[in-house]
């Protein structure tokens, strides 16, 4: 049993949405596993590309970046630039052997602990089905 | 030199001690580059808890401090601020989480132990790549902004124009007064409704500090805490408020009609019309959408007829600039329209009433002039009350609209005095939930006027023999019910206005899932909002009451005036700085800026940042192709670092084979009660 993989994985989170709703998950006691660690952002629009790819060439095994429902960002559309870096690291990553599916965008509103609880153990799942991620070893870069 | 690093690790009671071993914790950070004391402590928020980090920066000449303890959207500056009094630059100090995000989510104490020590190392990575930053501090306008002049505006207006300071209220309908002005009795005084609130709307339109626009919206906002422009747009009233005397000579002779709005449906309004006799400002308002001397050119009688000549149909919409220090939304709320629950035939049944339509029956300047009749003219024999439409019900709105019990037992007392005493009154309600001031002792009072309450959500109503038959269970008695009645009022729920969406996002503020604006903390942060200097009063935040909308209110206004007597507001230092070394000019930044906050200096080719505009959103950063741009507090080195810390300790992650499962079991004796 206790050889079975077990993700790794990191979580961009932005200050004023996802974080809060982590917090609202906490103090609801909504039980989560434990393989997602948090980086706070204030923004999901800071979230440079270079920072998934370091997590992933540094022993994450999966990346979610999580920010506020579009039209809610805290910095009137930071999200938006989110999503174009996301969806276009996702194109590229294949490229690299690093599977689809491995970096995920989500919004969770600051009221939606649930939401947050849900995502989380949904994408911790879903890495687990996926598997170590071996591209790192095999990586040129 | 190397840096000097304390780590402090709280167990806040049991809530985190309970969970992840915090000896183990502190102990393991001990063991982290250049930590020099590492420490844990029962309550590290507490006055000891703060000293003894006060003391070990003095006494260990420590440069950067860690805490873990609780989300640092809760204590970040408390411990910032006991930074500050040791001496040491408050953002030398990092907080990271192991409360929420750690030991009350997770199951196990071994792995919450472990997620712990990943989230203190990456706190330890990170704060050693922390800088030195100062806030600002900018001045706050002495001017305050209330949008919304329902009975929150009203009273958060006149709180904040009683200080000294002007307010620029904004209301988007004719008249001020909001929903109150629409009922007749309020609960459970039976005050009147208008004999309580006309005062307070004249107090609004005498006070010289309160600068009243009516028939205006709040189009555009822009600024940051103490320095905001609002842009208002006024809609053409096409009657000129400087000269009309209120006499209501033209309400008399206008010759369109059209429902009104104010009657909720109820009754007639001409096309210039006002709300109602005692509404503030008294100056009507011609409805441009249906005037036919507006849009055929006819008629013309209003101009013809008004002693004052103040009716001026070549009025345009215009807009004003306010710069102001603070603003306070008190928007209100709608209630549902219950035309979607076909079950109660609203809409089919002449005879099923809404609650606010029911109220207009009631209120001596409404279309019955006060007679609770039915459409034919006569006084009903028998009244169902619904409760909970579309509240308490997961189909349309979860939540309870807490104003429904206490406004239909107000009904049933106004039905049995104006009706007649032999009048039925059934309730259908779910709960009786009346939890306020005199609230339950009037509930017995109507129990005891001979008021039927039925348990129990109806089914549906039908008509049989020209009567409402609502069929329903008596889930007390455990039967189903057939009540034929001659009236129906449905008690709608309280909602979030149509119109929310794009409020909040003039504003900048969040909804919650219910709709309504969401405040910065659910319980100790009600009225402020993520914002800052963005205040919420009354039910624009949730349903209220009108106690507590106005204690609500006065606690907004309580906030804006407390930014506005300091005169200044600390701004966060947190922005983005270009580095003019690295820079290349290609002013891709310039363009992502939400802000405008960034502008191109030609001479030196680079793109420089205004801080006083920047809100350290990261935009620029996020995208730098260069890495010329970086966010303070969140630069490249601090998150690469911080990512590493996390990543530490597991190239595979296998948390039993790492650490010993019954070593990582701590023993909660000593702790002292939850603290929450």
């Amino acid at each position: 049993m206790s050889h079975e993989f077990e993700p790794t994985i990191l979580a961009f989170v932005c200050n004023w949405c996802t974080f809060t709703a982590a917090d609202l998950a906490g103090t609801s006691r909504m039980v989560q596993q434990p393989n997602v660690r948090m980086v706070r952002m204030m923004c999901t629009g800071m979230v440079d590309p270079k920072y998934i790819v370091k997590s992933l060439l540094s022993g994450a095994d999966g990346v979610l970046v999580s920010g506020c429902h579009p039209g809610d960002c805290h910095y009137i559309n930071g999200n938006y630039k989110a999503r174009r870096r996301v969806k276009l690291l996702n194109e590229i990553l294949p490229q690299f052997g690093i599977e689809q599916g491995r970096v995920k965008l989500t919004w969770v509103g600051a009221s939606e602990g649930n939401e947050f609880a849900a995502t989380v153990n949904n994408f911790i799942n879903e890495i687990r089905e996926l598997g170590p991620m071996d591209a790192r070893t095999m990586a040129v870069v | 030199m190397a840096n000097r690093i304390g780590v402090y690790v709280c167990h806040c009671g049991s809530n985190i001690a309970g969970k992840v071993n915090c000896e183990d914790v502190a102990g393991f950070a001990r063991g982290l580059k250049d930590v020099t004391v590492s420490r844990d402590y029962q309550f590290m928020c507490s006055d000891p808890g703060q000293e003894m980090i006060i003391k070990d920066i003095r006494e260990y000449g420590l440069n950067r401090v860690v805490v873990a303890s609780c989300s640092p959207r809760l204590h970040e500056k408390t411990f910032q601020q006991a930074c500050a009094r040791a001496g040491l630059n408050p953002y030398l100090m990092q907080h990271c989480c192991i409360r929420e995000h750690c030991s009350w989510t997770t199951e196990d104490p071994v792995e919450a132990t472990l997620k712990a020590k990943h989230i203190v190392e990456a706190a330890v990575e990170r704060v050693a790549e922390h800088q030195k930053l100062f806030s600002r501090e900018v001045e706050v306008l002495p001017d305050v902004m209330v949008v919304g002049a329902g009975i929150a505006g009203i009273q958060a207006s006149l709180d904040i124009a009683k200080s000294g300071h002007t307010v620029h209220l904004v209301e988007k309908s004719p008249s001020i007064g909001g929903h109150m002005a629409q009922f007749d009795k309020t609960f459970p005084t039976l005050d009147c409704a208008a004999c309580i609130s006309t005062p307070k709307m004249v107090a609004v339109s005498q006070e010289p500090n309160i600068n009243l626009m009516t028939w205006a919206e709040v189009e555009d906002v822009s600024g940051f805490v103490g320095n905001y422009t609002v842009t208002v747009k006024h809609k053409p009233r096409y009657v000129n408020e400087a000269v009309c005397t209120g006499c209501g000579a033209c309400l008399e002779k206008c010759p369109t009609k059209a429902i009104s709005e104010f009657n909720e449906g109820i009754g007639f309004r001409k096309a210039i019309y006002r709300n109602s006799p005692q509404a503030v400002p008294s100056t009507p308002v011609i409805d441009g959408d249906i005037c036919k001397k507006i849009t055929k050119d006819k008629c013309g009688i209003c101009q013809k007829i008004c002693p004052t000549g103040a009716i001026d149909y070549e009025q345009k919409e215009w807009r004003e600039v306010f710069h102001v220090g603070s603003i306070v939304l008190a928007t209100g709320y709608d209630t549902m329209d219950p035309t979607p629950m076909r079950e109660y035939g609203y809409g089919k049944y002449d005879e099923v009433y809404t609650a606010l339509q029911f109220e207009r029956l009631n209120n001596a300047v409404g279309p019955t002039e006060g007679r609770i009749v039915m459409k034919n003219g006569e006084s009903p024999k028998s009244v169902a009350i619904i409760h909970c439409v579309g509240s308490r019900d997961t189909n349309y709105h979860e939540y309870c609209s807490r104003t429904c019990c206490m406004y239909a037992l107000k009904y049933d007392h106004l039905i049995k005095d104006k009706v007649g005493h032999d009048t039925k009154v059934y309730n259908f309600y779910i709960d009786m939930r009346c939890f306020g001031k005199g609230y339950e002792e009037f509930f017995k009072r109507v129990q005891e006027e001979g008021v039927t309450f039925i348990r129990g959500r109806p089914a549906e109503i039908v008509q049989e023999d020209g009567k409402l038959v609502v069929v329903g269970e008596d889930t007390l008695l455990g039967m189903n019910v057939r009540v034929p009645v001659d009236m129906v009022i449905l008690c709608t729920a309280m909602e979030a206005q149509k119109d929310v969406t794009e409020v909040a996002r003039i504003f900048g503020v969040a909804q919650g899932q219910d709709g309504f604006f969401l405040e910065e903390h659910p319980k100790l942060g009600p009225v402020s909002t993520a914002t800052d200097g963005v205040f919420l009063a009354g039910a624009c935040q949730g349903p209220k009451d009108i106690p507590d909308a106005v204690s609500h209110a006065s606690g907004g206004a309580a906030q804006a005036l407390a930014l506005a007597a300091k005169g200044t507001v600390s701004i966060s230092p947190t922005t983005s700085w270009i580095n003019p070394d690295i820079c290349v000019g290609c002013k891709v930044c310039v363009g992502l800026c939400p802000y405008s906050a960034i502008e191109f200096d030609d001479r030196r080719n680079i793109a420089v940042i205004n801080e006083a505009m920047c809100k350290g959103c990261g935009s620029c950063a996020g995208y730098c192709p260069s890495g010329a741009a970086q966010i303070k507090h969140f630069n490249e080195n601090q998150i690469f670092d911080e990512i590493d810390g996390l990543l530490g300790m597991m190239p595979n992650y296998l948390p039993r084979e790492m650490d010993g499962g019954e070593a990582a079991q701590v023993s909660t004796d000593n702790q002292p009660g939850d603290p929450a």
